[in-house]
Parts: structure tokens; sequence; C-alpha cells
């Protein structure tokens, strides 16, 4: 069954014909080509897939596209600025070496984004609870705490 | 002649050569074609679902039937969503009664934002923080972890230990039920086809109460747990002897259960180390631990021993903070 959505997609307004059983993360992919959000689990377990909805960070793999109605919809493309500039976050993420195999991160940093949005100065803890949802299998967290810590004194 | 080929393709390549050479077949997660229905009102969703029947599901926040449609365990035609219904989601207080109502659709972060919720019901807190990821709990409701009744699911424990009922409306009206009595097995509770659940309440507190709830877990985060323990003591005026007791156990059996014989121990009886260990040992007699993949029985209930009395000193001393506090501000 066929539906016409409209949102906000990164900033932009956006009306979509989608089937009404896809997810988020399958209207992002493979309808907008926006391919930094990832697929890991697809369950909901390792944040590869984290976007922002409403100011909320979200599991897009479980997030029902039929739920976009009206809303506003940050991706990874969507913290880039002009030219190609990277988000004060991304940098971070960049200086400290936080990126290895690169997968997690996407998910990673819109996580570190929906805290930072919400607590401009989290404590070591509140980062790690707020990244708890996102694994890394390649680094072992310290560096993207570090980057986190480091993009919340930068603001 | 596309580059990069289309999942679909690449897909059925991989059947193909799986099934060929005889390996088990590795199948994508694909998702099961549902319609999508969004309601505005209760009584909207429920008659959508009374024209469906057996072929429709309520979806709450969805992270858990997403994963199931996915996991090909569950078939629905149709998926009606509460997500649209404005009644929905609360949190209510009103402190000339003392009861707390919590809509259905209320998610746990919400839950865990509540500054209500943290000084009043710090049972709740210590529960929903440890639920699922921050991403879960923006969308995860608490009623949709009730309905779920999964044995894992421990928002439940909190919930019963503070004797909280479960009010629902169906196609044949409104009832409200323990939510203890809620619970029959894993997986299956009272709630019928095609009832919604409307809201949890608390009934009024006895004063300078403390509770705590402890969810043991083997990792620190993302994790279901061994066991959940829950206490509640309500202290007398002399600050030390216990005037009501409640003792919540979950995930060790199949569904959630309070421990009676153990809160008989510590009501009426002064608040001491003995008594809180005497009744660990009850507790740990009367709960209906068995093995699963999580934890063994025997383990599980040499941690309701330790735990119950740890709990019970974090209580009372939770109860005494509440105790010295409300002489300020009740």
């Amino acid at each position: 069954m066929k539906q016409v959505l409209s949102f906000n997609l990164n900033g932009d307004r956006v009306e979509v014909e989608i089937e009404t059983h896809w997810t988020l993360l399958h209207l992002l992919r493979n309808d907008f080509e926006l391919t930094g959000t990832k697929e890991g689990c697809g369950k909901g377990e390792c944040g590869a897939c984290t976007v922002i909805v409403d100011g909320k960070a979200v599991n897009a793999c479980i997030y029902p596209a039929m739920e976009l109605e009206g809303k506003e919809v940050l991706t990874i493309e969507g913290l880039v600025g002009a030219e190609g500039k990277l988000h004060p976050i991304q940098k971070a993420f960049v200086e400290h070496g936080a990126v290895q195999c690169g997968f997690c991160t996407p998910g990673m940093v819109m996580s570190a984004k929906a805290l930072l949005d919400e607590n401009p100065n989290p404590s070591e803890d509140e980062i790690r609870m707020a990244i708890a949802g996102n694994f890394c299998r390649c680094t072992g967290y310290i560096q993207i705490i570090e980057a986190i810590k480091a993009a919340s004194k930068g603001r | 002649m596309p580059v990069f080929p289309g999942r679909r393709e690449r897909v059925s390549e991989s059947l193909t050569i799986a099934r060929g050479s005889g390996c088990p077949v590795r199948r994508k997660l694909r998702m099961h074609k549902f319609s999508y229905l969004r309601p505005k009102s209760i009584d909207e969703a429920i008659s959508l679902m009374e024209s469906h029947g057996e072929r429709a599901r309520y979806i709450a926040g969805g992270t858990d039937i997403l994963v199931r449609i996915r996991e090909k365990k569950v078939f629905p035609d149709f998926l009606i969503s509460l997500r649209h219904i404005p009644e929905l989601a609360y949190i209510r207080y009103e402190e000339a009664k003392g009861i707390l109502q919590i809509g259905s659709m209320t998610t746990h972060r919400m839950l865990e934002k509540s500054p209500l919720i943290r000084r009043r019901y710090p049972i709740l807190s210590d529960a929903v923080d440890n639920i699922g990821s921050v991403q879960i709990r923006n969308v995860a409701t608490i009623g949709g972890n009730i309905v779920n009744a999964v044995p894992s699911a421990d928002g439940a424990i909190p919930l019963i230990t503070l004797g909280s009922t479960i009010r629902m409306r169906g196609p044949k009206g409104e009832r409200t039920i323990e939510l203890t009595d809620f619970f029959i097995g894993p997986g299956q509770t009272l709630l019928e086809h095609g009832e919604v659940v409307l809201e949890f309440v608390v009934p009024r507190l006895p004063p300078h109460t403390g509770m705590a709830y402890y969810k043991h877990t083997r990792r620190a985060a993302m994790e279901l747990p061994i066991l959940g323990v829950a206490v509640f003591i309500a202290l007398g005026d002399d600050g030390i002897t216990c005037s009501e007791a409640r003792i919540g156990l979950g995930v060790l059996a199949p569904t959630p259960m309070r421990a009676l014989n153990a809160e008989k121990i510590l009501k009426g009886k002064k608040i001491k180390d003995a008594v809180l260990e005497k009744a660990g040992k009850v507790a740990a007699d009367e709960c209906k631990a068995r093995d699963s993949v999580r934890g063994e029985a025997w383990y599980r209930r040499a941690m309701v021993e330790v735990l119950v009395k740890r709990l019970g000193k974090l209580c009372v001393e939770r109860a005494r903070v509440s105790r010295k506090n409300g002489q300020i501000d009740d």
C-alpha cells in the first residue's frame, strides 16, 4: 500500500511516496540515497542507524516511516555545513582519532549531537550513557568519549 | 546495467548460491508488508481493530513488534498506531490525592526525565534509567513494555511493587485490574483482543516510604537482566518500625511476582539487618526461580536473598531522607 508523506529532512521540506511498511532507514537509504545512516543489526541494538527525529535520537531501522508526517528528521548528511564544512562534533571525532572502520561513526555522531543539544556540558557518565546504545567494535570508546568531551567544550 | 546492483538482486543471488551448495540458507531480514493505520482517538483505534480482527496488531513505540515482524515471528496485515491519540502520554500527580497516573503511551525517556518521578518514585527511575538505550527509551512506551509481558522486560516490577492498577478500554467498555494479576504467562496477559491500555494508576503512598529497584545484569548497559528485585518499605513515626512492605521479583520467573511471605516478615518489625536477612531468605524460598537462558534457578535464588537485604537497607535510607525532607516541604 502506498502513501504520500510530507516531512522535513535535513532542513528541506520533502514530499515522498512510500510503502506503508517501510522503516525510516529504508526510506533514507533506498529512496533518498542518504547512505550515511548505516544498517547494523536491524533490530535497534547497535545504534549504527541513529538519526534525530524532532530533537530525539532514535533507531531508524525500527522507526516506522509512516510516523514521520510533519516531523523533522536530521541525518549525518544534515550536519555538514556550507562547502562541506564539518560540524564541530565531526571535527572533534577526526582530531581525536575516534574513527577506525567508520561504520558506527555516523550513529555515534548523531547520538552525541542529540546529547549536546539537550545538555551542552555533559559529565563523562552522561556521555557514556548517551552512547550506550551505539556499539563500536574497533576503537574501544575512549577516543569517542574524548571527542565528545572536546566538542562540548568547543561550543 | 547498474554499477551497484540493487539489494533485491544481491539477496536472490546469495540465496541461489547457498541453496546450490547445500549450505544453510542465509536470509536477509526483509520486512513483511503491512498497512499502517493512524487513528486519532481511542474509539477509532478500537473500531479499526474490530473491523480487521486477528490480522491487526496495535503498535505503540514499535521497538519490539517491528523487530518481531523483521524476524518473521509475527505477520500482521495491519498495524494500528496508538501514537496519534493525544490523550495517552502523560505523567500526572495530584498533590491532594497523592495518586500518580502514567499514560500508557508515556515513553521511558519521559519517565527518566521527570523530576517528579525521580523525587517521589525513585523505584521507577532506578528501572527506566537502565532499559535499552537512549534511542529505545525515546520511543518505547511503558504500556508497550507491560503488554508484551516478555519475562525479561523488567518495567513491570516497580509498578507491581507500587501496587499499581492498569486501566484498559475495549469494545466491551472500560475496566481496571491489579497489575499483578494482569500477567498470566510469558507473553500472555489478560488483555483481550481489541483492548487498549489507557493508564497505570499508583495509589497513594504511606508517609515515610523508601523504595528501590535493582536490575542485576552482567553488563553496565544494553542488557536484559538475570533478575530484577524491587523493595518498598514504609516506616512508622519512630523512623524504624516497618508499617508496610512490598517486594517485587521478576525475570527469574515466567511472570513478575510479589514475595508476599517475605513482606509479612518485615511488616510491624523494627527494620534491622537480621530482619532484612530473614526476609531475603523467605523471598528466595518463595520465588518461582527457573533455569533460563539468562540465568540458573539456584543463582537467581541466591541473588534474591542478597538483593532483598541490600535494597531493604537502601529503602530505609531513602525513607529517612524523605522523612527529613517531608518535614521541610510537605
